[in-house]
């Protein structure tokens, strides 16, 4: 016995419902006036969004006078809770003794998370705005140093950002 | 015996012992950089200052008690330092206490007023005594606002050790340990004040055999080792216990490892053998070797051309080359840079499989090597394992020494050699080029592989686990600490972080997994062809199997070796009493 016979859909409509035409009407009048409103969406990728200082995308280092002012402490490596990050130190003539020969990141293990930018001793890695990630491989996933470095210019948002609230 | 009350808690205590000795006897912790069991007193970091004092008497001698029946103790207003004070019986001593902790928080604002903010770059960062310290006493804060004193950085003091002037925290360990210990006193502070540093004596080095120790025993980074600087952080190293194979003295070691790479070798405390210290030859010298041209996989000689093949095809190849020659053509060469348990394999594989008395190993002595501390002249870490399990020849016409001649005139056609390259000394090279036939067990690639018709990839110490017996016949357990497919399973080894959650695609795990094995694993799985069964399936049961058959060793067993760090061959029923080591500071656990 079916208990619900009393309640399906075409028993509760009443007669202009089940002709459907004013509610094709009410649709289109609904279309209409969105027409006349402002956009909410864009079309990327013609149109591009710029995201704010406090946005998180993908990690990068920051380039000053030509260097990177990372030490290889190892820190951020040690903190991502991804194990996206890789350092490996040498020494150098330099007063800071250590930068990074080999800095990589693998992006298919990295969450955005930001802890490195907040580990970071040397404000030497932040999050940048940059959230436009396509790979073809695992393997050009991990980006070396030369993709990684960004320099200081370009990243005074996130650092004004950074001195403001961290 | 006197006794001592520390923190409330009684403690029996000798006389003569200062406070800090009788606490840490006892497994009691106080803070101090300074001091070191090994080394005299100096008594001047002050950061072992506790409040000492005695019961109050009465004139008629009883102790004055307060209402609720318990001791008044008078203590003595100033802190005292518990490194240069000795105990007196019925003497009191506050560690955790409101006027102590004070003091230790002075004590590391003080130390901490000059010291630069280095530990980014520093490599002591991690196991570092001072780091610690400001962590768990130490108030987190300075008064201190002017500009920091600038010092020399990166002074070398002699080819194996780098000072950093700045990190120094002037506790004069490296100092006392370069008079007391390596017995070259080239070291002392110079200027004063908050410029003093340390110096080495114009136109001296400090080049000692033992010079590295210092970087261990500094509490801090200001001493740094050119060879390890900058390879890795500390936390992203596993450390794993074994025994240096340097000489027979089996100075007791950790291997630091990172992605199944040797990065650096350091002592670990053993006070029956090596106690804090190692020299620098143990360090340095083999364990690149261990990293480096490594024999991969077994091969054979096909057509003359060395080809790799599997495990199984290697191990009937060689069975069929041993069918073709009586035991006497035969010769079995074991090795003292090899475990006991593969010797022992060995001899039995010679003795009972092959029936073959011609077995031996190749001694390397060097009476230039040996000194009057640790080092001795015997550069084979196991020589006397082999003599304890039987590798020697019957008789002294098939020893090693005659090898030339007996292949030369044709009795001896058949070389089988496990884990030893003799050095690659011409001598034997050439005579076991005329052997008609060589099966080597072998770690590195080299000459010897090159004219072998069976190689077999071997383990290393450090990847297998296994014993060595010291040049004082004391039998030391070592466990791995490179991973290979052999023991890519193994449970309770140590790893770091990144190599136990490396995936394929991350390239920090990309070291290859090299496919040897330990020389007693190949030679059952050889015996089986010959229809004799070893019964074994791990290292333990070749030394069950050992302290079963060879009288010396009956009654020990890995779990006893590995308790009371190494027992004397025959002293299984009294081995020396478990203590309780002194670590001034390590890597914690991550
Ligand atoms: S935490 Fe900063 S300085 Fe340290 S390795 Fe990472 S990016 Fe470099
Ligand atoms: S010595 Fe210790 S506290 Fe000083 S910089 Fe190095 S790690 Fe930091
Ligand atoms: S270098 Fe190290 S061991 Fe030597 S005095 Fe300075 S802090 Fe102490
Ligand atoms: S004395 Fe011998 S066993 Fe000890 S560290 Fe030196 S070489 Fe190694
Ligand atoms: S440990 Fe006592 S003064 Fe340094």
């Amino acid at each position: 016995m079916n208990i619900n016979s009393e309640n399906i859909e075409k028993n509760r409509m009443n007669f202009w419902e089940k002709i459907y035409l004013p509610e094709i009407a009410r649709g289109l009048g609904l279309t209409l006036k969105r027409m006349f409103r402002p956009k909410m969406t864009r079309q990327y990728p013609e149109e591009r969004w710029e995201p704010l200082g406090s946005y998180r995308g993908r990690p990068v280092l920051v380039e000053e006078d030509g260097k990177e002012r990372c030490v290889a402490c190892g820190l951020c490596s040690r903190v991502c809770p991804a194990l996206a990050i890789e350092v490996q130190a040498a020494e150098t003539t330099d007063d800071k003794e250590r930068f990074p020969a080999k800095f990589e990141i693998n992006m298919l293990r990295c969450i955005y998370c930001g802890y490195c930018e907040e580990v970071c001793p040397e404000e030497a890695i932040v999050m940048s705005k940059d959230y436009e990630l396509v790979f073809a491989s695992q393997e050009s996933a991990i980006m070396d140093k030369e993709q990684l470095l960004v320099p200081v210019a370009q990243l005074q948002d996130r650092l004004e950002f950074l001195r403001r609230y961290k | 015996m006197p006794h001592i009350y520390i923190d409330g808690k009684r403690i029996e205590t000798q006389s003569g012992k200062t406070i800090i000795e009788a606490a840490y006897d006892n497994g009691l912790y106080v803070p101090h950089f300074c001091w070191h069991p090994e080394l005299s007193v100096a008594g001047n970091c002050r950061m072992c200052l506790v409040e000492v004092g005695l019961p109050k008497r009465l004139p008629n001698g009883e102790f004055e008690t307060d209402s609720n029946g318990n001791i008044v103790v008078s203590y003595m207003p100033k802190l005292q330092i518990a490194c240069a004070t000795q105990v007196a019986d019925g003497m009191h001593v506050r560690i955790n206490h409101d006027k102590v902790i004070k003091a230790q928080e002075a004590v590391m604002e003080f130390l901490l007023i000059n010291h630069p903010l280095d530990c980014p770059i520093c490599d002591e960062a991690g196991q570092c005594k001072l780091q610690e310290y400001a962590f768990n006493h130490s108030r987190g804060e300075s008064r201190f606002e002017e500009t920091k004193n600038h010092k020399d950085k990166r002074v070398p003091w002699g080819p194996n050790v780098l000072f950093d002037a700045e990190r120094c925290i002037s506790c004069s360990r490296c100092i006392r340990f370069a008079k007391e210990i390596a017995k070259q006193d080239v070291l002392s502070f110079v200027q004063r004040g908050d410029h003093v540093t340390i110096k080495v004596q114009d136109g001296a080095k400090f080049d000692n055999n033992y010079s590295m120790n210092v970087i261990d025993i500094c509490p801090v980074g200001a001493l740094t080792s050119p060879d390890f600087r900058f390879k890795s952080r500390v936390w992203d190293m596993s450390f794993n216990d074994s025994i240096c194979m340097g000489c027979s003295r089996g100075c007791n070691i950790q291997i630091g490892v990172r992605n199944n790479e040797i990065l650096r070798i350091e002592p670990k405390t053993n006070m029956y053998v090596n106690k804090y210290w190692m020299c620098d030859y143990g360090r340095l010298s083999y364990y690149k070797k261990i990293n480096e041209n490594r024999v991969v996989s077994p091969a054979v000689k096909k057509n003359g051309v060395q080809t790799e093949v599997s495990w199984d095809e290697a191990i009937s190849t060689a069975a069929s080359i041993l069918r073709k020659y009586k035991p006497s053509e035969m010769m079995f060469v074991g090795s003292g840079r090899s475990s006991t348990e593969n010797n022992y394999a060995l001899a039995r594989f010679a003795k009972n499989v092959a029936k073959s008395v011609n077995l031996d190993f190749y001694e390397r002595t060097d009476q230039s090597f040996a000194d009057d501390f640790l080092r001795t002249n015997d550069l084979n870490p196991n020589s006397a394992g082999c003599r304890n399990v039987g590798v020697s020849p019957a008789s002294d016409k098939f020893s090693l020494k005659k090898l030339s001649e007996n292949i030369t005139n044709g009795s001896i056609k058949l070389v089988y050699i496990m884990d030893e390259d003799f050095d690659l000394e011409d001598k034997y090279i050439q005579a076991l080029q005329k052997a008609e036939a060589i099966i080597i067990h072998s770690t590195n690639h080299s000459k010897l592989t090159e004219i072998a018709d069976v190689v077999f990839a071997s383990s290393y110490f450090a990847e297998s686990e296994g014993t060595f017996v010291n040049t004082d016949n004391r039998v030391q357990y070592f466990e791995p600490a490179l991973v290979t497919t052999e023991n890519l399973h193994r449970m309770g080894m140590k790893m770091s972080r990144l190599d136990k959650f490396g995936a394929a695609n991350d390239r920090w795990t990309q070291k290859e997994l090299r496919n040897c094995r330990p020389a007693w694993k190949v030679l059952s799985l050889l015996a089986s062809h010959f229809s004799v069964n070893f019964n074994y399936n791990k290292s333990e049961d070749v030394f069950n199997d050992i302290a079963h058959n060879v009288g010396s060793f009956n009654g020990m067993s890995y779990r006893l070796l590995k308790k009371h760090q190494g027992i004397i061959v025959g002293k299984s029923s009294n081995p020396d009493p478990v203590r309780h080591n002194y670590e001034s500071h390590y890597m914690k656990p991550n």
